[in-house]
This record gives C-alpha cells, structure tokens and sequence, in this order.
C-alpha cells in the first residue's frame, strides 16, 4: 500500500523518535495491536507455550506430578531422543506415516486438483456435487469409520463384492493394506476441503487464458498442464503442506479403525505412539522427544516442499 | 521493531501463561485436610448398575449426615477411566473419592502424589484387613507391608461364559463341557467352528490396548500356574513353559480360525458369531435376555479341578485423592460406604462381588435367590490381580506387543516373543522398583 512507503524513510525515523514512549511502545497503530492482541494469546496459550515446554521436557526425567507434590527432574541430555530412537515401536510408526504419507499427499493433491477443475467447469448441479465432495470433510470422523469398519469388515461389502478376489487377511488386519486403508480414508475424507481450496483459486484464473488456449489449438489436457497447474501454484503448495501437517499427526483413524495401530502396531503413527506414551503410560519425557522430532519431521517436508513448487 | 516493542510482545506472549499457570494448580493444605470435615465429592463408574448404588449410598448418607453433604459424579468420560484420572491428577481437578480404581494405574498415581495413603486415618489398616482378610495385602506397598492407598472394594472374577444353544448344537453337552484342558478346550473349539454351529469358538478384542491381556492370556496362565503374577520378586515371570503353554493355546486358536484376528463389529455373544467369552458376573445382567448362557471355569494345561483354579479378579478399588479438602469426611464415607450393608447393596444391584472375606457366608440370601452369581461368588475366594507395580501400564503395554506378534498374528514364534517381552519388561520393573 502507498501509505507504507513514506515510513521507511530517513524523515520518518527522526519523527518516531521523538513520539512519547507509550507512542514508541504501541506504535503507530496501537488499535490494530489490541485487536490481535487476543489472538496472540491465544497462540501463545495454546501453541507457543506447550510447544516450547514440550522441548524443555524432551531434555529432563520428567513425570506428570500432582499439584504441590515436589519431585526432581533431573536433566538427561539426549536420553529420551535415544530411548525414542531406539524403540522398534517408534521407528515403526514414523515408517507407517513415511507410508502414509507418500499415498495420501500426492493422492490428496492430484485429485482435488483435478476434482477442482472438473467442478469449476461444471454448470448444471455444481452446487450438489460441491456439497457431495464436502459432506465427508464435516461429518464427525468417527462415524465415518464405524461405516468403513462395516465396509472393509472381514465379512464386509467391499470382500462380499471382491469374493475369491478379497485380500485374506482382510485389509484392516492385514499388515500391508492395513496403512494403505487408512491413506484412503483419509484422503476421502479430506478431499472436500482441498477441493474448496482449489475451486478458490480457480475464480482467479482469467478465462481469456482459456479461450486464447483454445483459439490456439490446446485441448483440455493441455490447457490443464499450461493453464490450470501454473496457475494454481501457490494454492498447491498450500493444499501440500495442509496434507503433510494433518497427514504426519494422524491419530483418530488408526485409533478407531485398525483399533490402535494393528494389526500388531502396523498403522501405528508417531502420534499414536504419543499418546500412547505420554497419557496412558505416563512417560510425557519420551513422548515429548517423539513429539519434538516429529514437529522437525514435519518442517522439513513442509520446506522440501516449498522449495519444489517455487517458481524457476 | 525496537526492542522496547519486541519486550512489550514477548510480555503479552507469557504474562497470561504465567497467570494460568499460577492459577490452575493450588496444592491442597494436607496437614489441615486430615482433620478437616464438610463436603466432598465422590466418582463412581458410569454403567447403571454402580451408578444406582452410588445414588443409594449418598442419600443414605445426606440423609444421615446433612452437614457433610456428599456428590454424586460420574467418572469423567475418556477412551479408559484410568486416563480420565491421571489427566484430573495433574490438573487438580480430582473428587474426594474415587469408586473405580483400576489396580494396575494405581502405583503411577501414588508415585504422582495423587493419592493419600489409607492408613493415616485412624483404623484404616484394620477396616481393610478386616473386610478383605489376607488378599488385601496384594494391593499395599513395599509387597504387603507398606501403606494401602487403595482399598480392595469389588473384583469381577473371569470365567468363560458359554451360549448354551451353540454349545449343544455342536454336540457339546452344555451342562458337562469337560474343556478344561488346554487339549480339550481347543478341541472343543474347532467342534463348535468344524460344525458350522458358530463362526467361532471364542472372539476376544485382538486389539493392542495394554489391558488386554487380563481378558485372553492371563486368566489361563492364573490358572495353570496357580496364581503366580506377571511380576513378581523384581522379574517376569511369564517367559517359562507355562506361559509358553497358555500362549501356544492362543496361537492355535488364532491360527485356525478359531479367534479372528479382526475386532467385531457389534456384540458377538448377542449375534451368536462366537460361542465363548471370558467375562466377570457383569455379563449375566447383560446377557440374561439375550442368550442362554453358562459359566466353566477357565482351562488349564492338566485341568486343574475347579475348587482350585485361580482366575483373573478385574478389582476396582475405592481410593482417596490428594485434592481432598475434607479427608474426614471422605474416611468415614468411605467406611460407610464399604460396610457390610453397603458391599450388600452393591452386590444386589450390579452383580459384581464386594472384595469381602467369606462371601458366600456374609449374603446366604443372596446367593439363594440368584443362583447364577454363586459360582462366581465360590471363584472370587481364589482371584489374582495384576501385580503392584510402578510403570505397570508400560509393563502390560510392552507384553501385549509381543503377545499381539506372535500369538494373534503369527509374525513371530510365542516361544520368541515372550523372551522379548521379558527382556524388556524386567529392566521397566527393576526402573519402577528404584
């Protein structure tokens, strides 16, 4: 905005000085500081604070104590990062989630893509098929899974169907598709929301690009790859690391639909593992360590990813 | 930004935290606490059955004693209760009293400082011996020596609940099934599933929680090895040709079919999709409108008779928090509440069996009239629980990994397994024990 540019000047700085100090301390748009002020506690409450003593927990032997009741936390060092790291049951939730991930972010990004695309050329029922694709993102996950745990039942619709061609051990008992289901629902489920992301985007698309495209011989499939996808590129890179941070802390759906991570730990995420460790077991030490290297985990695929869809 | 500016931020950033953290944690004053009296709150389970005792013993005692008043509140809700409560530990947010203790969480809560120790108060030691006789020292510290932060209130023992139709139509005599061996158990098994009489014989949750052992593994291994814990003296004790003959048990069931691997959609034993559970006297107030059932006691290798066989007890034990303002108040209902009238009341409405020497002797009328409770009520004078232990969730969590390998789906060989449990559990017990 043009109002901007006269404060980065030289005259501007000698004016600020000699404002009052509450002035200096509020700056020059103390409103706009109250306004965000609620905001930023509620981050600071929520996020910052339990994030920040997360880490400072992953450093010490520390239990979960009642109010008044004085115990040590010694300082161990990296202990935890070991005992984590160590643990065949962690690594193999952090493998699960390599797993999951790589089915359900790709799945997740090419096909609300293209769903998009498809919705925002379609005139007559758009707004039911919008509806359609959205209802499973805000219908509540777990009765959805009861509904998946019927249909991928040993005895469910989708084996009846499938008949001599269903796997055995059936899918959510069966340690290679057990993950693979999950990745499936999920990206069912979150498709909606990613498709409303792309369908955004879309309206800023001008359709001249379009119709010159198509005076110029391009057909629909090129006019998607040269058009639609450039295009779109910031809102990938959104919808991306959406996909990753809600795909890494995965938890209500191996949770309820393989019953824990079954079979025998083989849907297991880190978050999972979390809980499992830190509220069932008491062990908030270890269960931080797992939390802080999975939110490290999760920052460098958000920037590799950054990085891939910046424009060359 | 001045740095002025950035101080202002970071201020506004912890100053609430600060405040939120100064506020929601306030120790309770325990010296004045001791002798203090007035109201308090007790948690109770939720089904209906303990509810409705919970209901009937506060109105007998507002009734009795206005000035103390005592509220009725359901455990709060979560995936078990046991996380409900340690969460409420930390929080402070604890009742005075809680109906509902699981044995096994105990030790951690104690360790929290979440707990007052029972035998503070005048008596305490005595009421609970008294009422429980000897087993009463499975649930003190220091192996029965120390103080008790529990009180042994009521135990579910588990025997294997049978649908009598399934059983006959398998040619199974449902008033003699003579499955008391691990051999005939197993046979019986695949007659029930062989004759398409049900889909299986027995169809427990082969899920990973850490509790699921007490309802698969370790009610046999109680009784093929007469009652010997998980732990006990510092080390497994799991890992030995008894364990080895329990797990090969479930091995074969779950390797032929007989025990899916899948957990079941809706209630097998309504749906008669399996023919067996293992269950405590809940399940007779459950099930006596859907199916015709029967008990036996549960196998052993050599089947053991059943005047001798030792089962899981499932207790749920009565224990005071450290958040209790009015501790007075909450020993004596605590004593009022676990007298014999009140134990009686709470067999008569939910069916579960009061932690009381001589049972069978305390309520002979009881037992009169409902017949089916009896053999549950012979069975609680020979249960074990799970042992004391600190860091015990961990401890059945790391056994159920391995038993979940192996036994339910085969990726490694029981033998295997339980030397890997035990080789992680017994470094978690002697770090417990420190």
């Amino acid at each position: 905005m043009s109002t901007s540019v006269p404060a980065r000047t030289t005259g501007t700085r000698s004016t600020a000085d000699s404002r009052g100090p509450l002035r200096r301390l509020l700056g020059a748009q103390p409103l706009g500081l109250g306004l965000s002020l609620p905001y930023i506690v509620f981050l600071a409450a929520v996020m910052a604070y339990p994030l920040g003593y997360a880490v400072y927990i992953s450093f010490f032997d520390y239990v979960f104590t009642a109010p008044g009741m004085d115990m040590d936390h010694p300082f161990v060092g990296l202990e935890n990062y070991r005992i984590a790291l160590t643990d065949p049951r962690v690594l193999q939730s952090f493998g699960n989630i390599a797993v999951f991930l790589v089915i359900n972010v790709p799945l997740t990004v090419i096909l609300s893509m293209v769903f998009a695309s498809a919705l925002d050329s379609v005139t007559r029922w758009a707004a039911a098929f919008r509806v359609a694709f959205y209802v499973p993102y805000v219908t509540a996950s777990v009765s959805l899974i009861g509904v998946w745990m019927l249909l991928f039942s040993q005895d469910g619709l989708v084996n009846t169907v499938l008949g001599p061609l269903a796997p055995d051990p059936s899918w959510l008992v069966n340690d290679a598709l057990a993950m693979p289901s999950i990745a499936l629902y999920v990206t069912w489920k979150q498709l909606g929301f990613y498709i409303l992301l792309f369908l955004a985007a879309l309206q800023n698309v001008p359709a001249e690009l379009y119709e010159s495209a198509s005076t110029d011989g391009a057909g629909v499939v090129r006019r998607f790859r040269h058009i639609t996808v450039p295009s779109l590129r910031a809102t990938t890179l959104l919808v991306l690391i959406l996909s990753i941070i809600t795909g890494a802390n995965l938890f209500t759906e191996p949770y309820l639909l393989t019953s824990g991570g079954g079979p025998d730990g083989a849907s297991t995420s880190p978050v999972l593992m979390i809980y499992q460790k830190g509220i069932q077991q008491g062990n908030p030490d270890v269960a931080s360590a797992i939390g802080v290297m999975l939110v490290i985990l999760v920052g460098v695929l958000s920037l590799v990813s950054n990085r891939l869809t910046k424009e060359r | 930004m001045t740095l002025t500016r950035r101080a202002f931020g970071a201020t506004a950033l912890t100053l609430p935290l600060a405040l939120a953290a100064g506020c929601g944690r306030s120790p309770v004053d325990a010296a004045q606490a001791a002798t203090s009296r007035g109201p308090i709150r007790i948690w109770v389970s939720n089904n209906e059955q303990e509810l409705a005792w919970g209901q009937a013993v506060t109105e007998a005692w507002n009734t009795a004693r206005p000035d103390e008043p005592v509220t009725l509140q359901e455990v709060p809700a979560g995936a078990s209760s046991e996380e409900a409560i340690s969460a409420a530990i930390v929080a402070g947010t604890t009742a005075d009293l809680v109906f509902n203790a699981s044995p096994a969480a105990l030790p951690d809560w104690v360790r929290a400082g979440g707990l007052v120790d029972l035998t503070t108060f005048e008596g305490g030691r005595e009421h609970i011996e008294q009422r429980s006789g000897e087993r009463a020292r499975g649930y003190a510290e220091d192996d029965g020596a120390g103080g008790y932060f529990q009180l042994p209130w009521k135990s579910n023992p588990v025997m294997v609940m049978f649908n009598r139709e399934i059983f006959a139509a398998a040619g199974i005599d449902p008033n003699a099934p003579g499955m008391d061996t691990f051999e005939s158990f197993l046979e019986g098994s695949r007659q029930i599933v062989g004759t398409g009489a049900s889909a299986s014989a027995l169809w427990p949750a082969p899920t990973s929680d850490f509790y699921q052992p007490w309802f698969d593994f370790y009610p046999m291994y109680l009784a093929q090895t007469r009652g010997r814990l998980l732990v006990e003296d510092g080390a497994s004790t799991f890992d030995s040709p008894d364990g080895l003959a329990v797990a090969e048990l479930w091995r074969s069931l779950y390797e032929e079919g007989l025990a899916p691997q899948e957990e079941s959609t809706d209630d097998a034993m309504t749906m008669g999709t399996t023919a067996m559970q293992l269950a405590g006297p809940w399940a007779i107030a459950t099930y006596r409108d859907q199916i015709d059932y029967g008990f036996m006691p549960v196998p052993s290798a050599d089947g053991i008779s059943p005047e001798e066989t030792i089962t899981f007890a499932d207790s749920k034990n009565v224990a005071m928090f450290s958040s209790s303002q009015n501790r007075l108040t909450a020993w004596d209902f605590l004593t009022f509440a676990t007298s014999e009238e009140w134990d009686g009341k709470l067999l008569e409405l939910s069916g579960q069996m009061p932690l009381r020497a001589d049972l069978l002797d305390t309520y002979p009328d009881y037992f009169a009239e409902h017949p089916d409770y009896t053999a549950f009520a012979d069975q609680a004078d020979r249960v074990a629980d799970v042992p004391y232990l600190s860091g015990s969730i961990e401890i059945w969590q790391r056994f159920r990994d391995e038993f979940s390998a192996s036994a339910i789906f085969g990726k490694k060989s029981v033998g295997e397994a339980l030397r890997r449990a035990a080789e992680q559990i017994d470094p978690l017990v002697q770090k417990g024990a420190r």
